[in-house]
């Protein structure tokens, strides 16, 4: 067994989990809310790639872009912000008028939302997918080998332990503050959150501004990362992030970001020991795995159907 | 006496994790009888049902049914299995309606497996042959007769979202009547009623009873109905039985009394409670 | 401000920090993706500056905000309806002239349309007519009561209703002797031809969706294994489109039944999640099974149909075979296999129809309806809720397959390529927004869907955006589609228009 391979394909998954979780920490949370799947997420995450671009373009050409730890926050920072807005907008436009009425209407034009955000994306940045030099290199050599040397680079450093950050204040986030109590209480019952006093309204716009925002983290590290993006990442990085959702237990925090790294690993693993084509239906094949098996998920509770 | 047993419960066990919903019940109930489960909230009367119509898995015990082809473990038959063949029927707490069908449509869906047959899984109703011609008729006849007898033919056509409550009870009855069972099952089917339909009910649960000869298990906490009508009453506390007899026997039963009226001395409730209860303060 | 935003629950201030609000919204909704462009440019990306864009949304926003205030406030009709269009008008602008960077606002659409031909004259003016139309005429309630089915008006409905066996005969009639009218117009009778498909393959996810509410967004998988049963078949087996066709049919539903029977326990949403799993899946394998498929590349020169084995289409004629234009006595023209191809699709989607329709009123039918009702209900009914599903998904896929086929056949071609999760988008959204189960609701979808952006080709590049847009809009204006009414499948004594009578009141 070439240890070395191995490892390598363990960072490289690791880093993939990361930014699988980030985005399906927002599907959890919104489906955990209002129990919907939030279809145009994963173009949320892809707006949140292309802000982040644009900012590391504007610092290069107003000449920062050399001084790197502001040029990052600055591009973490702004595509946040302008990301949050977009969430905020999906929700205010395309859910709210929808919430409470018929259960396909919200996925149609959630889906229709996704359909938008792509074709807006396109005509307004072009088709062609957008190269970027990379701003990080190098890394550190964790293990030599005959073949190559195993590669921790400063890249997936920075992805992993800012997931990690990011994890760590949100959980805290939602466990301690008012804001995390509200949001429980509208997982629970609507209506009595309402009765009690919760602005429902604004606990679920809060809920879409923070998984967007954190999308607009994972859209940033992707583009850093792989330095090239297009307007149609959205979809499959959503439709993998739901499924590491639903793997982790869809309305669990903790459950997200571990389906999100079981994710990264079976793709990493499988490209790189099996065949690199079938990847995508390796994903696809461990969530109907999951729906059938273990429908409520590694962390979440089992519901009792009731009768 | 055995012969007359339409349901043996045997020892029934069901726990959910550390909770004992169900402690070792058992219990009989006869055709041609009206037999009621009593009991304070949370006793496990529903999930008795639940076991018995196949929502739930028993943790132990043997649930034995005596239909007209001979007995028949409940607890081993997948729950859409349980109605077929004069089986088990069952009404829901929570009225549970095809709300957008039409109530004439709500008793022809009930009588499905039979109309499949006939229909040839579709083909023979597809291209309009005779013999589906002729089930569709029979299961019309069928559902007319339900209807009438809970009298709502007239609103036959209405959607069954629309009929007032009290319709509503009286459909899902009727419903569960067309499946043809053995026993039915009815899941506090006076809840929500005002007197007068309560009154209309113990009149249609004493004729499904007298003319289809057929046992009747019953929820019901409604005690005016428990009490005038049925035949058997079986009495359960935290999924225990507390009591097993004839109304009047049941009734006097202390165990049932402090279970209901908790642990204090019987002479220091008011009589009006006890009025309520249909329980004689004299006694 | 002018007379027409007095009101005596809002002042001025108020409306002002409103749109100021949604004025810094659109500001930083559009500063970037709109107000700057990444150019391509050999040393790298480069940045185009758009701010002339920004400001278009930050106005029309604005315009548009303004409208809906004085709509929650019930003021001035005519006030909101030329409010929204002119920020119609704006945004129009914005997104036509939006490759042009410099003099994006010199010639404005609106009036190079007008001055250019009469069509263009007739096409701006409808365009500016209907928005406006709509703006003022729709209801300020119909998103607010998103749940109590909204009414079409009384009596459009009762009308529709009590005839919709008329109408749908009248469909029929125009559909048969659409080519007679358009019989030399090829494109029209591309146009309907396609238009029919996604007919067929709406009303064949009706089934799944509509009558078993069984949410599927991965319907495309069945058109595509369709497809490539024909085309692979007739190439390595050399079977004829006529023998193929119904093993596309079973092929198509073996797989539903297949890929159905571990998933449909699942709830609606994890069902919707699974199924379009599948049809990526599906997917994935065509194009990297390249000795079977032929991967990206896809299949070509499929065999086109004959006619019913007896007579060929094609203008050389191989040996032994007798021409479609000699069999009758016709001139040769590429017109007749066209013709044969739509009519083809006619029938077949009559079939879907005619045995939907039927399927509705026996058993099989009630009990998918019943299970969209109502899952609990049924198990205590004895109904085998897994085969029910099953069944229903088995003959949606069946359908699916045959529209398969006769796509391929039609193509000539297949490629991956159009078996993507678009495709079963499209059609779910042809189905929810014709009226889930409603057959004469998807034939009016799929004209909307499929024929209007055809037709308005010119608009290539915005054809999805408009897409994506209105299934929004459509969603939020009639959440259970256009016609959105169930007729019940038997009646005791009263007749449907009685019925849809009493209800209308």
């Amino acid at each position: 067994m070439d240890w070395a391979y191995f490892l390598q394909q363990l960072i490289n998954g690791l880093t993939l989990g990361a930014i699988y979780g980030l985005i399906a920490i927002g599907y959890t949370m919104v489906y955990g809310i209002i129990g919907m799947i939030n279809f145009a997420h994963g173009e949320i995450y892809m707006l949140g790639a292309f802000h982040s671009l644009i900012t590391f373009l504007i610092c290069q050409a107003a000449g920062i872009s050399g001084i790197l730890p502001l040029t990052l926050l600055l591009m973490l920072v702004v595509s946040m912000v302008l990301t949050s807005v977009y969430g905020w907008g999906v929700e205010r436009i395309a859910y709210r008028p929808l919430r409470g009425s018929f259960r396909l209407a919200a996925l149609i034009s959630a889906i229709g939302m996704s359909i938008f955000l792509q074709n807006f994306v396109q005509i307004a940045q072009g088709a062609r997918v957008k190269p970027m030099q990379p701003l990080i290199e190098g890394g550190i050599v964790l293990m030599e080998s005959a073949n190559f040397d195993v590669l921790l680079s400063y890249m997936q450093m920075i992805i992993i332990v800012l997931t990690f950050v990011l994890m760590v204040v949100f959980s805290t986030l939602i466990a301690k503050t008012s804001l995390g109590r509200a949001q429980r209480a509208c997982e629970q019952d609507r209506t009595m959150a309402g009765l009690l006093g919760v602005n429902v309204d604004r606990t679920i716009s809060t809920t879409f501004v923070m998984g967007a925002a954190l999308a607009a983290v994972a859209g940033m590290m992707v583009t850093l990362y792989y330095g090239v993006i297009d307007f149609y990442i959205g979809f499959l990085a959503g439709v993998k992030a739901f499924t590491a959702a639903v793997l982790g237990g869809i309305g669990s925090l903790p459950g997200a970001m571990l389906g999100g790294l079981l994710i990264g690993l079976i793709e990493a693993f499988w490209s790189g020991y099996l065949t690199i084509e079938y990847k995508d239906v390796a994903t696809f094949g461990i969530l109907v795995l999951v729906l059938i098996f273990r429908p409520w998920g590694l962390l979440g509770k089992p519901e009792v159907e009731k009768v | 006496m055995t012969d007359n047993v339409q349901l043996e419960v045997e020892h029934l066990t069901m726990r959910f994790g550390g909770l004992v919903a169900i402690d070792n019940l058992s219990f009989t109930a006869r055709k041609g009888e009206i037999t009621a489960i009593i009991g304070p909230n949370g006793a496990g009367k529903t999930t008795v049902f639940n076991c018995l119509t196949g929502f739930y898995v028993p943790t132990e015990g043997r649930l034995t049914l005596y239909a007209n082809d001979g007995p028949r473990l409940l607890e081993r038959t997948e729950g859409f299995r349980i109605p077929r063949n004069n089986g088990v029927a069952r009404t829901f707490q929570n009225i549970r309606l095809f709300t957008g069908m039409t109530v004439l449509e709500n008793l022809v869906v009930a009588q499905h497996n039979r109309l499949m047959e006939a229909s040839a899984f579709s083909l023979a109703g597809l291209f309009n042959l005779r013999r589906y011609a002729k089930a569709e008729q029979e299961a019309l006849e069928t559902a007319k007769f339900w209807l009438n007898k809970v009298g709502l033919y007239e609103q036959a056509d209405w959607n069954a979202g629309n009929l007032p409550y009290g319709s509503q009870r009286r459909l899902e009855i009727a419903r569960a009547m067309c499946v043809n069972p053995s026993l039915l099952c009815l899941d506090e089917p006076a809840a929500g009623l005002n007197p007068r339909e309560s009154a209309e009910l113990n009149v249609l649960l004493q004729s499904i009873r007298d003319d289809q000869g057929i046992g009747l298990l019953l929820i019901e906490h409604d005690m005016s109905v428990v009490m005038k009508i049925s035949d058997h009453v079986i009495v359960l506390d935290y999924g225990k039985k507390i009591a097993d007899g004839d109304p009047e026997s049941v009734k006097k039963d202390p165990a049932v009394i402090r279970a209901y009226l908790g642990e204090e001395e019987d002479d220091e409730l008011p009589p009006e409670i006890l009025a309520d209860l249909h329980l004689d303060p004299n006694a | 401000m002018s007379a027409f935003l007095t009101s005596s629950r809002i002042s001025g201030a108020e409306i002002a920090k409103e749109l100021a609000f949604f004025a810094v919204i659109a500001l930083m909704m559009s500063v970037m993706i709109l107000g700057v462009e990444t150019v391509d440019r050999p040393t790298g990306l480069e940045l185009a500056v758009r701010w002339d864009l920004v400001l278009t949304a930050i106005v029309s926003t604005m315009i548009g905000r303004l409208a809906l205030i004085m709509r929650r406030e019930n003021m001035s009709r005519i006030g909101q309806a030329v409010l929204i269009t002119l920020a119609a008008i704006a945004v129009f602008e914005m997104f036509v002239r939006f490759r042009e960077l410099d003099d994006r606002w010199a010639h404005p659409v609106i009036l190079d349309m007008a001055s250019s031909s009469i069509t263009s004259v007739i096409v701006a003016l409808a365009f500016i007519g209907i928005i406006f139309t709509i703006a003022y005429f729709s209801k300020k309630t119909a998103v607010a009561e998103a749940d109590t089915a909204p009414k079409l008006g009384a009596k459009i409905q009762l009308a529709y209703r009590s005839n919709t066996k008329k109408i749908g005969a009248l469909g029929i009639a125009f559909f048969v002797i659409f080519p007679f009218l358009f019989g030399e117009n090829r494109s029209a009778i591309d146009l309907a031809t396609l238009v029919m498909i996604y007919i067929m393959l709406g009303w064949g996810l009706n089934i799944v969706v509509g009558l078993a509410g069984l949410l599927d967004l991965g319907y495309v998988a069945f058109y595509a294994v369709g497809a490539y049963s024909y085309a692979l078949l007739s190439q390595n087996f050399d079977l004829s489109f006529w023998l193929c066709l119904p093993l596309a049919g079973i092929f198509a539903a073996s797989f539903g039944i297949i890929l159905g029977f571990p998933v449909l326990r699942l709830r609606g949403d994890y069902l919707a999640i699974v199924t379009l799993g599948f049809g990526e899946i599906i997917r994935v394998i065509l194009i990297n099974w390249y000795d079977l498929t032929g991967g990206p590349d896809g299949i070509s020169s499929i065999e086109r149909p004959s006619f019913f084995g007896f007579a060929d289409f094609s203008r050389r004629v191989p040996e032994g075979n007798i021409g479609f234009n000699e069999l009758f006595g016709l001139e040769y023209s590429s017109m007749h296999r066209l013709i044969f191809l739509y009519y083809l699709i006619l029938v077949l989607a009559l079939v879907t129809s005619f045995v939907t329709t039927r399927l509705r009123k026996l058993p099989i039918g009630r009990a998918w309806e019943a299970l969209r009702e109502d899952e609990i209900a049924c198990r205590s009914l004895g109904i085998n809720p897994t085969n029910t599903k099953l069944s229903a998904f088995a003959i949606g896929a069946m359908f699916g397959g045959f529209a398969g086929a006769f796509f391929a056949t039609r193509q000539g071609f297949i490629s991956p390529e159009s078996f993507t999760f678009l495709e079963s988008a499209v059609i779910l959204a042809i189905v929810v927004l014709g009226g889930m189960g409603s057959q004469i609701g998807v034939v009016l979808a799929a004209i909307v869907m499929i024929g209007f952006p055809e037709m308005f080709r010119e608009l290539a590049e915005y054809r999805m955006l408009i897409f994506g847009a209105g299934m929004v809009a459509i969603m939020l204006w009639r959440p259970r589609g256009l016609l959105s009414f169930r007729d019940p499948t038997i009646l005791l004594n009263m007749s449907t228009k009685d019925k849809v009578a009493g209800e209308v009141k």
